[in-house]
């Protein structure tokens, strides 16, 4: 997009690009990974090829995703410290999901809530990663004794579940917050915008004071 | 062997009830270890009737051949030299799935009707169904299944369950030149046992009995020990074998009612927004960048 005096560069081209390149192989994973998880969610081996090439892919897609997340944990590393103000923005959260924004303390380029998120997937994400590997029978299982093996299997799925938790809440205030999703697909924000749910990234984008 | 008996208690990953209308008797193998020899005749038996031929091995030292269980090798003797208060004891074990009453393998498998549980008790896996995950290896507390990496298939004694089916013994019951394997009905199984424990003690070995562990709540094979006190002895097989509180919290209650909550969590987000709508910029700030 041309740049546009009314608008403010919210996310790069690199960091949109990052962003939904986790994304895509975030929904491979969790469909994939659902079909071993209950029976219920088993039909969803279709979208993959049937149940063996699910097994034979999943895990593939997790070393994927381990590469993309990892450019995006460089990336947002930095801007993602909760600072004090950031713990204060999220016990005045509960009021915001009310519509009141009245006693909010005034975000940087990312609130506490988004921080936290990104936070509780790095968490599930180095879980994942490492009990997913455990549990590759194919090429890793027969390292590790199987006592080992079983408690992985509970962790990989219990995080899992968190994490697709994690991700459904993060869509969710994707879409509330209105033209947010726009952020991350084309990378602009209105500056009403900015000022409205970051005013202290407006502020240091700006140097002005509206 | 795809359903050539439609007696199923129990098939992996599926919720509703098995086609299980006809009463089957349940059988059981007993293996009487006291009166083995390790002539290894159950392990041809068992390769010449399921058709697999195991690769040329190498001499570990021992008699164990080949040194475990494969895709190929679904039964292995297992011998052990032990000390015991009798002295110097060759403790001799045939080694193979035990087609437990609560299998482990069954209860750890994803892939629908990948394992099934006739009503005679045999546990047989369908490998057209198996999606290779290994997850049966992980459920299983006698470390009995083997990942083929032929096919990614996971194989396993069936029992015979083709011969089973028409009525026939296993293959490895048929050869046993002493008759240390013998196969019936589980009730007949046990009765003769209780014949061979009393026989077993009056000959010296006090701790003699029957390895039924009801930790997976019963099994359809079992062994006649003379050391029942101390199954480890026999190459380790395990004392109180149970399916365990890890692969229990693993595929437990706490799958159902982590989708039930993350269908709250969708549920809950849209009434979010329903009741309190988007969360938009202000009037007053619109205007304030209007101009
Ligand atoms: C990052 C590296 C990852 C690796 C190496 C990995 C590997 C595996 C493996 C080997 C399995 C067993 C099934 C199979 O053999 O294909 C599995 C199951 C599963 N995976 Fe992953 N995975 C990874 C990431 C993820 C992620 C990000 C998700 C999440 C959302 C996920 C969700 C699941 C679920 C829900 C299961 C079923 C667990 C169960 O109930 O047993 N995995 N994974
Ligand atoms: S011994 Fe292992 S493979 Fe055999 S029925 Fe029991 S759990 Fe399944």
């Amino acid at each position: 997009m041309k740049p546009d005096p009314d608008k403010l560069l919210r996310f790069t081209t690199a960091e949109r690009i990052n962003h939904w390149l986790v994304a895509l192989f975030f929904f491979l994973l969790a469909g994939s990974g659902l079909v071993f998880f209950h029976p219920f969610y088993y039909p969803f081996n279709q979208l993959f090829g049937g149940g063996t090439w699910t097994r034979i892919l999943h895990p593939f897609f997790g070393v994927a995703i381990l590469f993309f997340f990892t450019g995006m944990f460089f990336r947002f590393r930095k801007s993602s410290v909760l600072t004090p103000t950031d713990w204060e923005w999220l016990r005045h959260a509960k009021e915001l999901a009310r519509g009141d924004h009245r006693n909010l303390p005034e975000a940087g380029k990312l609130n506490g809530g988004q921080k936290l998120m990104f936070w509780s997937l790095v968490c599930c994400m180095v879980l994942l990663v490492l009990s997913g590997i455990v549990i590759w029978r194919a090429y890793f299982s027969f390292l590790f004794p199987v006592t080992v093996v079983r408690l992985a299997a509970v962790i990989h799925a219990a995080a899992g579940v968190v994490m697709i938790a994690l991700i459904m809440g993060h869509i969710y205030l994707a879409i509330w917050t209105k033209e947010s999703i726009g952020a991350m697909l084309h990378g602009w924000v209105r500056r009403a915008w900015a000022k409205q749910h970051h005013p202290a990234w407006f502020r240091e984008m700006t140097g002005r004071d509206e | 062997m795809s359903l050539q008996s439609l007696d199923i208690t129990r098939r992996s990953a599926t919720t509703t009830a098995s086609p299980g209308q006809r009463q089957t008797t349940e059988v059981a193998k007993l293996i009487d270890v006291t009166k083995c020899i390790g002539c290894k005749a159950c392990q041809v038996a068992c390769m010449e009737w399921n058709d697999t031929r195991d690769d040329i091995g190498e001499n570990h030292g021992v008699y164990d051949n080949p040194a475990d269980l494969t895709a190929n090798s679904w039964t292995v003797m297992r011998y052990a030299e032990v000390e015991t208060d009798r002295g110097l004891e060759w403790l001799i074990r045939k080694d193979g799935c035990m087609h437990c009453a609560e299998p482990g393998c069954l209860k750890a498998c994803p892939a629908p009707g990948a394992i099934v549980q006739y009503r005679n008790g045999i546990v047989d896996f369908q490998e057209g169904n198996c999606i290779g995950c290994g997850y049966c290896i992980t459920g299983c507390p006698f470390n009995i299944p083997r990942l083929s990496k032929k096919d990614s298939k996971v194989y396993k004694c069936t029992l015979c369950s083709d011969r089973v089916a028409v009525g026939l013994e296993p293959a490895c019951v048929k050869t046993c030149p002493t008759g240390a394997i013998v196969f019936g009905s589980k009730e007949d199984m046990i009765r003769h046992a209780e014949e061979r424990i009393v026989d077993l003690k009056q000959r010296g070995y006090a701790k003699a009995g029957l390895y039924d562990p009801q930790g997976v709540g019963g099994t359809h094979v079992m062994y006649v020990l003379h050391h029942a006190d101390r199954p480890e002895m026999y190459c380790g097989l395990p004392k109180d074998p149970a399916i365990g509180p890890l692969v229990g919290v693993w595929k437990g209650a706490a799958k159902p009612v982590a989708s039930l909550a993350l269908g709250m969590i969708a549920v809950g987000a849209f009434a979010h927004y329903v009741a309190n709508g988007p969360n938009e910029v202000d009037e007053e700030n619109e205007k304030e960048h209007k101009e």
